[in-house]
């Protein structure tokens, strides 16, 4: 059984090529370009918080109204997510906060 | 700069690398299940790890693609994931620069959040280091952990699609993100970036094409920034 995909794969293709390509741009961006030269301190002030802003905003929307439910709050994966946000902040730890999200996620499919 | 200090070099950095096998071992294997349940062949998970090699902007592009959000929109917010990537690669460049274009060239795509942190403590901590030594050690970062990850997403591609619906597979991404994040909130300004970022991703969820996040990620890294330099202005600190 193969999952439906909802998208061409001529887009997956240009995602893929545009993003190994853009990925490696970024990364060569000043180990191969700027050399040893300084770079602008606001610069690097703003690439700092990348990471910590585009993840949470894209996983947000997904938190609140999950497309597996129909848009519609589901208690359970609220709670998974608090868990997990919990747990990660308090270990600093990637993989005790997935555990932890993943338990709250699945206790109830355990339980029925 | 014998080989012999160059090939200690080498195997320290795997040694240290060691504790990130639990780490890019699960993501991997995560991303070709995921991947597979998007409806992508083995094949195309694969192509997917090896040729852009970095897990949380894979992760974004192909929930973006699952959401149908335009191609465009998709490219732009999983480099912005991948934005840090520069940042590293301007971390890395004083200690690594003077080698030839090749050579740099070919280190850069390397570049990624494991490969980056363990190095940079490495060179500061060690500063006599020769530059053959800080390329070796880099190497050894990675001679382990790039091949498990594309390893496991070709191991994630083949099992995957077998995995029943009760799993809630579909809420893997989210609490890999957001566990992700959460050991990011070191400082007062991660905070209040990320605090601003979700508040601005709930407000403009109704926005078309999934500008919302581009919106909401803008938002937050201008308040990082400005966070940032307000706490080093009060204690004449630098973070």
């Amino acid at each position: 059984m193969t999952p439906e995909q909802h998208f061409s794969d001529a887009v997956l293709w240009t995602v893929i090529i545009g993003l190994a390509l853009g990925s490696f741009g970024l990364r060569f961006l000043f180990l191969g370009f700027v050399g040893d030269r300084p770079l602008p301190r606001w610069m690097l002030r703003l690439l700092r918080y990348t990471a910590v802003t585009i993840l949470p905003a894209l996983v947000t929307p997904l938190v609140i109204w999950p497309q597996s439910n129909d848009g519609q709050t589901d208690p359970v994966k609220l709670c998974a997510a608090l868990a997990t946000l919990a747990v990660g902040y308090l270990t600093r730890s990637v993989l005790p906060a997935v555990f932890a999200g993943a338990a709250v996620l699945l206790l109830p499919a355990l339980l029925a | 700069m014998t080989s012999s200090t160059t090939n200690r070099a080498l195997w320290r950095g795997a040694r240290n690398s060691l504790p990130f096998i639990f780490v890019a071992g699960p993501f991997g294997l995560l991303f070709g299940v995921v991947a597979s349940e998007a409806g992508l062949h083995v094949l195309e998970s694969f192509s997917f790890s090896i040729a852009v090699f970095a897990g949380a902007a894979q992760f974004t592009a192909l929930q973006l693609l699952e959401d149908n959000a335009p191609t465009l929109i998709v490219l732009v917010s999983a480099l912005a994931v991948n934005l840090r990537c520069a940042m590293y690669s301007a971390a890395l460049t004083p200690h690594m620069g003077a080698v030839p274009m090749w050579q740099r060239a070919f280190g850069s795509f390397f570049i990624v959040d494991q490969s980056y942190a363990l190095s940079i403590v490495e060179f500061e901590n060690k500063p006599d280091m020769s530059i053959a030594e800080k390329w070796a050690y880099f190497w050894g970062t990675n001679i382990i952990i790039a091949p498990l990850w594309v390893g496991m997403t070709l191991l994630g591609a083949l099992v995957g699609g077998r995995i029943p619906e009760t799993w809630s597979l579909d809420f893997a991404v989210p609490i890999a993100f957001i566990a992700i994040t959460a050991t990011m909130l070191r400082t007062p300004a991660h905070m209040a970036a990320a605090f601003v970022a979700i508040t601005v991703s709930i407000l403009t969820a109704g926005v078309p094409h999934n500008l919302g996040l581009i919106i909401a990620g803008i938002a937050g890294m201008i308040t990082g920034a400005v966070v940032e330099a307000e706490i080093e202005k009060r204690t004449g600190r630098l973070l």
